[in-house]
């Protein structure tokens, strides 16, 4: 009994306990019932973002560049479909195996057997792997006969830039291709935009416009798993070709212009006098932008590089000359317009002048005898302009040179490349050299050599400025977005109502204080070219629809010594680095002038043997 | 008298069927049928190895429960010393001949599966105590003679699990087995005396842990001080049951298990996917499910005569309850990650059968809740 009841008792504390435990079961089941609601009701918006950012997964897709069309419309820089061959190796079954069939298909170098191993180590075994960015037609097809036996293979079509005129712009557009780390940390845009394998500007205008070209990203969203690995593909969203760039360029002539340059250093800019479009703008020798699409083979590029011609300079914007002859038009303006001459003034030339001490020599031993203004620029007397820049002084010349866009960059700060050459006064000189001016330095800068130096773009811009009458133009190369025709230009600016296209302000484009002094130069110009002894009559044009006017210049590369002045070599007996550039300015036609071109030949030897008859091939 | 005949005779078969608990028995079936098509959907929603083996688990382990219920709970009294030991020498074998795997030594090949015997000690404990207590007079239940018995028998087998070693289970048998201490009427102050003494002593405690044990600790307080390394698997499931919501992603549809974001989601994180799936809702189904299955245990106690069957059922009521709480506790955030099963859901032989003999004892406790035991 004692039992039982000892049973019965210890029952009674057991369930007593039970109790007590019932009731915090009951609390504990609340709490996490609690837990629950907290995590799945009150937060379930935070961890339904945190689960999609888990589980979707964005690929940026390379975006297409925006076309580059001439001023007619011709694509000079587009775009193309271009064949590449990639490798998925999750899906491979033998690696070794693929690789010596592609090798033998593809003929595969030693050297890229070894790279594609390599990036096989480092990507993940779903990435896949560039094995060729460039097949040709017959390669692709050739790939594709084989596919049945090529597991993991994967023939892709994409798109690549493309200059359909190969060497003909590249001074103008530059080139892409693959950036480094610093491009992409510069440009916010690329940045946000790159996807390995996008090319980006690295020179000229496609690295200028970068941000208008570039275009947006295809977007396609995957699921991917925890290891990221794409599941299934969610979304895909359209990218946006970038912008399209219309240039103020003439393919015909850009193309003309390499031709008549013939690989020969040198440059060609031609202007339209009254809008200032730039018409071409030929940088010789050029080479090929294609080739660096894909990468440059080592050779090729040590074949570019170490050209002696050095078709990597823009000689247009950044080969600095001395103007030589061509800047006689400037030197006479001024003269006149400073009312230092005029048109009657003449200077008996014997062949050489005489400055303290000094011998100034004219290109002509014999000398020119008297001569005025007309026929000191129609044969280039440089006795005559010693003269009149001596009495004329350098502040005086520089003014108007400066006026007329020398020492100033030509097209602003499209290319960093630019260079804005250089215009001497004494206060420069003071300032720079800490020297004081000297009187004979002043004769030679008459004549453009010292330290005078202009780009071939500058004594365009310069010559149109001559052309159009004595007017301010803002030379451009990118179409505005309502172009102006040049009949309204020219209108305008006669009227001495032209208005900046920009900012739409009533602008003072005179350059001259007396514009009969224009005329005159024209008309000297004129006979340079068209009147018997004219430095370039012979690259005249009899038509009077197609005469043109112009000046020869010649610019030495180092001081000719009494010795050689006295042999008077041909050029050809010269070494190359030692002969002197040729230059020429012109505009044309003669009557209604509508364009203004220079033209530099380097170590071409004279202006009117070298570079005036490629204008007279132009011209015509 | 007709009742002392039946007491001392044989019940029918047909008796014992009709005696069993259908309340706690469609529970359980209910709750390995769900457990069954979570698995299907960890697999990716294809019959695969997962999936295979628990069904095939259940369809053993299942029969083995009716199989252990038709045993007379007298029988069961009479073997707890000897099943305790047995598995103690389970325990011994594993500790020096068990499998090694991921860093310890837990299991026993028997060709057919691997058995764990810690999982079997979750139950061998509550019935050895149940046992001792049941046969103890309650004025010596705080002698100091009893006092060190009981706490040697909890002892004995954690120093065999904590060496394996497994943190997780050794803290579940310690609390199967003070749970009876508890119920067996030991006094209170000793609980509260014991508590602070572990307070006091944790600082110390936690200078033995390993290193990944304290990471743990650390990484619970601060989940996303590595989110990628220790932190990892309660952020993503955090993530998963919070993505939940109220409905759930819908059946095969949950994305973190399914694009394997989630770690051990067969095992302890098999809750995760399902709360991820089935929602707020669902989840609280569940838990209504278990509470009903806790209750039945507990009522089969209350009813039963024998001190010994109500001990056990209470004990092993309150076994099943913090199973529950710890796994859900880990899963949500709640505690530290320490590797603990979720009853019948989780993918695993050896807890899988414990919990079945579980339910088979208490069933036996049903059928003969009148049985009284000397």
């Amino acid at each position: 009994m004692i039992e039982s009841n000892s049973g019965i008792r210890k029952a009674d504390v057991i369930n007593r306990r039970m109790f007590i435990i019932g009731a915090a079961k009951v609390v504990v089941f609340v709490g996490i019932v609690a837990r629950l609601f907290s995590l799945q009701i009150n937060e379930n918006k935070k961890y339904l973002t945190l689960s999609d950012k888990n589980r979707i997964r964005e690929w940026k897709l390379p975006p297409t560049r925006g076309n580059i069309v001439d001023y007619f419309g011709n694509v000079i820089a587009g775009n193309l479909k271009v064949y590449q061959l990639h490798i998925i190796p999750e899906q491979v079954e033998n690696f070794n195996y693929l690789l010596i069939r592609l090798k033998n298909l593809l003929n595969l170098t030693e050297k890229k057997i070894a790279k594609i191993n390599k990036l096989k180590a480092e990507l993940k075994p779903w990435d896949s792997i560039i094995v060729s960015e460039n097949l040709s037609w017959s390669q692709f097809v050739k790939i594709n006969n084989y596919l049945y036996d090529l597991v993991g293979i994967k023939p892709v079509m994409t798109i690549s830039r493309n200059y359909p005129f190969n060497e003909v712009y590249t001074h103008v557009l530059g080139y892409v291709s693959q950036p480094n780390e610093q491009e992409i940390l510069e440009n916010e845009t690329i940045q946000e935009r790159f996807v390995p394998g996008m090319k980006i500007g690295k020179l000229g205008l496609e690295k200028r416009l970068e941000n208008h070209l570039i275009g947006k990203n295809a977007i396609q969203r995957y699921e991917v798993n925890a290891y990221g690995k794409r599941i299934n593909q969610l979304e895909h969203q359209k990218g946006e070709q970038g912008l399209k760039i219309r240039l103020t360029v003439d393919t015909e002539i850009q193309k003309a212009c390499g031709e008549y340059l013939n690989e020969k250093a040198g440059s060609i800019s031609v202007m339209d006098i009254y809008t200032g479009d730039i018409i071409a703008m030929y940088s010789s020798p050029s080479y090929n932008p294609n080739l660096f699409l894909f990468g440059i083979s080592q050779d090729e590029w040590q074949l570019i590089r170490n050209n002696p011609l050095k078709p990597l300079i823009n000689k247009t914007l950044s080969g600095l000359y001395s103007p030589g002859s061509t800047i006689k038009p400037i030197v006479a303006l001024s003269a006149l317009e400073n009312k230092v001459i005029d048109t009657k003034f003449k200077v008996k030339c014997t062949g050489k002048m005489e400055l303290y001490g000094q011998t100034f020599h004219c290109w002509k031993e014999k000398g020119h005898g008297w001569v005025s203004l007309k026929n000191a620029m129609k044969q280039s007397c440089d006795t005559y302009f010693y003269e009149v820049a001596r009495l004329l002084g350098v502040d005086r010349l520089n003014i108007t040179a400066e006026k007329f866009g020398l020492g100033k960059k030509v097209l602003g700060d499209y290319f960093d490349i630019e260079k804005k050459g250089l215009f001497p006064n004494t206060v420069w000189k003071k300032n720079n050299l800490g020297k004081g001016w000297v009187l004979g330095e002043t004769l030679i800068t008459g004549i453009g050599q010292g330290y005078t130096q202009t780009t071939p773009l500058q004594l365009c811009m310069m010559t149109a400025q001559i052309a159009n009458g004595g007017y301010a133009i803002k030379p451009k190369i990118i179409v505005d977005s309502n172009p102006i025709s040049y009949e309204d230009a020219k209108q305008s600016m006669e009227s001495g109502l032209l208005f900046d296209t920009d900012t739409e302000e009533l602008l003072d484009k005179k350059l001259f204080k007396n514009q009969k002094n224009i005329k005159i130069v024209q008309e000297a110009m004129f006979a340079s070219t068209n009147e018997r002894f004219g430095t370039s009559y012979k690259s005249r044009i009899d038509d009077p629809k197609y005469q043109f006017a112009g000046k020869t210049g010649t610019a030495q590369v180092k001081r000719i010594s009494k010795r050689e002045r006295e042999l008077d070599l041909e050029l050809e007996q010269i070494p190359y680095k030692d002969r002197d550039h040729a230059l020429y300015v012109a505009y044309g036609p003669y009557v209604n002038p509508r364009y203004a071109l220079s033209i530099i030949v380097e170590h071409g030897g004279s202006g009117s043997k070298a570079a005036a008859p490629i204008a007279k091939n132009y011209l015509n | 008298m007709f009742q002392h005949d039946r007491l001392n005779n044989e019940i029918t078969l047909f008796q014992k069927i009709k005696n069993l608990d259908y309340i706690l028995l469609v529970s359980v079936i209910l709750l390995s049928i769900i457990s069954v098509f979570v698995m299907y959907s960890t697999d990716g929603g294809e019959i695969l190895f997962h999936t295979k083996n628990h069904f095939v688990k259940i369809a053993v382990f299942f029969p083995l429960m009716i199989f252990v219920a038709f045993f007379n709970i007298k029988f069961w009294h009479n073997f707890s010393y000897i099943i305790y030991f047995i598995v103690i020498l389970l325990l011994i074998y594993v500790s020096f001949f068990g499998i090694k795997s991921s860093g310890s030594q837990r299991w026993m090949d028997l060709y057919l599966f691997v058995l764990q015997p810690s999982e079997l000690m979750k139950i061998a404990i509550i019935m050895c105590l149940a046992k001792y207590f049941h046969r103890l007079k309650i004025e010596n239940v705080n002698s100091f003679t009893s006092i060190t018995i009981v706490l040697s028998i909890i002892i004995i087998p954690i120093i065999f699990v904590i060496s394996q070693p497994d943190l997780g289970t050794s803290i579940l048998i310690a609390l199967s087995g003070l749970i009876i201490l508890w119920l067996g009427g030991m006094k209170i102050k000793y609980f509260i005396y014991s508590f602070l003494t572990f307070l006091i002593s944790l600082p110390f405690i936690i200078s033995f842990l390993k290193p990944y044990q304290k990471l743990r600790i650390l990484t619970f307080l601060d989940p996303d001080r590595d989110p990628l390394g220790a932190g990892y698997q309660i952020i993503q499931s955090k993530i998963a049951i919070g993505s939940g919501g109220l409905n759930g992603k819908g059946f095969l549809k949950g994305t973190q298990s399914y694009l394997d974001f989630l770690p051990e989601k067969h095992t302890d994180f098999i809750f995760t996917l399902f709360s991820e799936e089935f929602g707020f809702i669902g989840s609280v189904c569940l838990l209504i499910l278990y509470s009903i299955i806790i209750f039945r245990i507990v009522r089969i106690g209350a009813i039963s005569r024998s001190n010994f069957a109500r001990l056990f059922c209470f004990g092993y009521a309150f076994a099943i309850f913090i199973y529950i709480v710890v796994n859900l506790s880990m899963v949500l955030g709640l505690l530290p990650i320490v590797g603990s099963p979720l009853p019948i859901m989780s993918y695993g032989g050896s807890s899988m059968l414990a919990t079945m003999i579980g339910f088979g004892i208490v069933l036996s406790a049903k059928i003969n809740h009148k049985q009284m035991i000397a």
